[in-house]
């Protein structure tokens, strides 16, 4: 792949990067995190966390005026073992994995009639993913979900997103100690959707969480996965994959927190992008707090450009309170399609499309090779092929 | 009998100064089972021959022609003149990340070959020439020359020779960089793609080292973008007494 290339911060130009110099998590957000939709105010489009965002597409998710009156159909397949409750907003688990960071997350959490909660035992080792499939019919829906995830537990969740509609929903993954968690978050929506959600999850100790956000659809795509630790010894992976087409906007909003000793935090995002005002936007926090000695982290995000006209905004911070960590590190590059790699496949008598195909598919393949699920990995590929086939052409 | 014949060959590059001639009127002619041995000195247009016959984006020509047995090259695209039989073992190979050498190596042979090869013969095939080359099997999964040596860059571009069994075999410098060891693998593997007499050479090096693991039948020195003198093996040997002094002198180029 091209060579990152770093440009300053306000020179967002096609197909480039920015990476912010300074920055202090805390203080670039416009209210502090609250669950009331009301401690927020409206954003205008300006403030650090929106200005990425067209707000106008947002179906008045930001201002309050989007009434929850859509349908969406939810499936949930889950093993033996596995609860699945219905509660109401005054339930005690529910909100545990961190507050609403944003007026549109805040909104969701003071908008949704009725939580999901999805429960998997202490000890239990699912021997089959728990899937959640949601539909959308249209329209506004509101949603929370909590997955709670007992000490020692081994559980594989994959929640897929397709149809049409606005969907702002929050999901919290709050994993006891010694747990192991796979979350695979697919968001495959109809070209006019919009979706916006909070992934929060509080990592207990010494166990491990991996999450795969997959974006290939929708109009606008806006979530933002948060990783706390509730021990040390903790881990966290992030992978994920998008490809926005033309006039999608997809952005992918990270933080993990380091505030307990000995965890660890790998994020790799990878993008790419074709077409007219296609739009991706990614921002990487990583915040190392004064307690959390011995850390670990390094988060990545790639972007492979395959067209004019297709924009990316990469923002990678990292804000580091002690030096007593092992490791801390970020990269960001966005290349366009490289033409010497084009040459040496077409000097082995690969046509040019086909050389296209196997340049976007390595791209990618690297990242999906670690997922470490064959049938999500396969599946991923597959979904790739397709929006290949569709498009690079 | 394939024959590549190039004629008052005129290739410019672009530059912020505007373009700049590299090759001023080169006439060769290489025959199937033929060695020609092209040697220059640095910036003498060697690597812009090679690259130019290829088809690379960045050179423009501007005169003369190209003919594979008749057929104009030049009006072809790089796939097309790879699949036409022109092979160019790069002197410097490009990473391709996230794409396997054993995908990479089928996807090509399939496309030269015009069918998919037969997995069990080609397996077995691969996995020969890779002993033939030192290769080590690890290789086949590896990305193409993600993390590769030098040697092991140009030992990957040979295999690829043997695999794909081109008409015309452009070699640039891919001397360079080796050591006595791999040089000796590398000149073997290309002497035996040499001996089923189907491929004619042309062996563009800086450096007589090769030489003499690979014998040419003919050899051109290479100065100012066209070939200055044109002679048999013993014309690499003066070469290596007399360096090429008397070709650069006289005249600036670029």
């Amino acid at each position: 792949m091209a060579e990152a290339q770093n440009i300053p911060v306000g020179s967002n130009t096609t197909g480039s990067i920015a990476v912010a110099a300074e920055s202090t998590t805390a203080t670039r957000m416009s209210a502090p995190p609250s669950f009331d939709v009301a401690d927020f105010p409206v954003p205008h489009g300006r403030e650090e966390e929106w200005r990425f965002t067209p707000l106008d597409r947002l179906k008045g998710l930001h201002d309050g005026s989007a009434q929850g009156t859509g349908a969406i159909k939810a499936e949930v397949s889950a093993p033996e073992g596995v609860t699945v409750e219905s509660v109401s907003r005054d339930d005690a688990r529910i909100g545990r994995a961190g507050k609403p960071v944003d007026r549109v997350a805040a909104q969701a959490f003071s908008s949704f009639e009725k939580a999901s909660v999805i429960s998997v035992p202490k000890d239990a080792v699912l021997s089959e993913p728990v899937r959640v499939t949601l539909h959308g019919e249209g329209g506004v829906t509101y949603g929370h979900t909590v997955f709670d995830i007992g000490a020692f537990a081994e559980a594989v969740i994959v929640i897929d997103h397709t149809g049409d509609g606005v969907r702002s929903a929050n999901v919290e993954f709050v994993l006891g100690d010694g747990a192991k968690v796979t979350v695979v978050s697919v968001q495959d929506w109809d070209d006019t959707a919009v979706h916006c959600s909070q992934h929060n999850a509080l990592v207990g100790r010494d166990a491990t969480f991996k999450s795969v956000v997959v974006t290939f659809g929708g109009d606008l795509v806006r979530l933002n996965p948060r990783v706390n630790y509730g021990g040390p010894g903790a881990e966290a992976e992030l992978y994920g994959l998008y490809f926005t087409d033309a006039g999608q906007h997809q952005e992918h909003r990270l933080l993990v927190d380091h505030d307990t000793p000995n965890c660890r935090s790998n994020v790799a995002y990878k993008g790419a992008l074709q077409g007219d005002d296609a739009h991706a936007v990614w921002i990487g926090d990583v915040l190392i707090q004064a307690p959390a000695t011995g850390t670990d982290t390094y988060e990545l995000n790639r972007n492979l450009v395959l067209t004019d006209g297709a924009r990316v905004d990469s923002v990678p911070n990292l804000e580091i309170e002690t030096g007593e960590i092992v490791g801390a590190g970020h990269a960001s590059a966005t290349g366009r399609f490289d033409d010497e790699q084009l040459f040496y496949l077409m000097a082995r008598g690969i046509p040019e499309m086909e050389a296209r195909r196997l340049v976007v598919r390595g791209f990618f393949a690297e990242l999906v090779q670690q997922i470490g699920l064959p049938d999500v990995e396969e599946r991923l590929i597959a979904r790739i092929e397709a929006e290949l086939e569709a498009s690079v052409a | 009998m394939a024959t590549l014949e190039i004629n008052d060959l005129h290739v410019s590059v672009e530059t912020e100064g505007g373009p700049n001639e590299i090759l001023r009127g080169v006439d060769l002619t290489v025959k199937q089972g033929e060695t020609h041995a092209i040697m220059g000195p640095n910036g003498s247009g060697k690597s812009t021959l090679a690259y130019s016959l290829a088809g690379h984006p960045k050179y423009t020509i501007t005169g003369g022609s190209v003919k594979l047995d008749g057929e104009d090259v030049l009006e072809m695209s790089v796939d097309e003149r790879a699949r036409a039989g022109v092979f160019l073992a790069m002197q410097y190979p490009v990473e391709v990340p996230g794409v396997s050498v054993s995908n990479f190596l089928r996807t090509s042979a399939t496309a030269i070959r015009g069918e998919a090869p037969k997995l069990r013969t080609w397996v077995k095939e691969v996995k020969e020439a890779m002993e033939r080359l030192s290769i080590d099997p690890s290789f086949a999964e590896r990305n193409v020359n993600e993390g590769f040596s030098g040697g092991e860059k140009k030992r990957h571009e040979i295999l690829q020779l043997e695999l794909l069994k081109p008409k015309i075999a452009i070699l640039d410098e891919t001397d360079s960089g080796l050591d006595v060891d791999a040089l000796r693998v590398v000149s073997e593997g290309v002497n035996r793609v040499r001996e089923s007499g189907e491929v004619g050479t042309l062996l563009i090096t800086h450096y007589t080292r090769i030489l003499r693991y690979i014998k040419p039948d003919h050899v051109h020195v290479f100065a100012k973008g066209r070939i200055a003198e044109s002679g048999g093996p013993e014309l690499a040997d003066k070469l290596e007494e007399e360096g090429y002094e008397e070709y650069v002198k006289g005249g600036a180029t670029a």
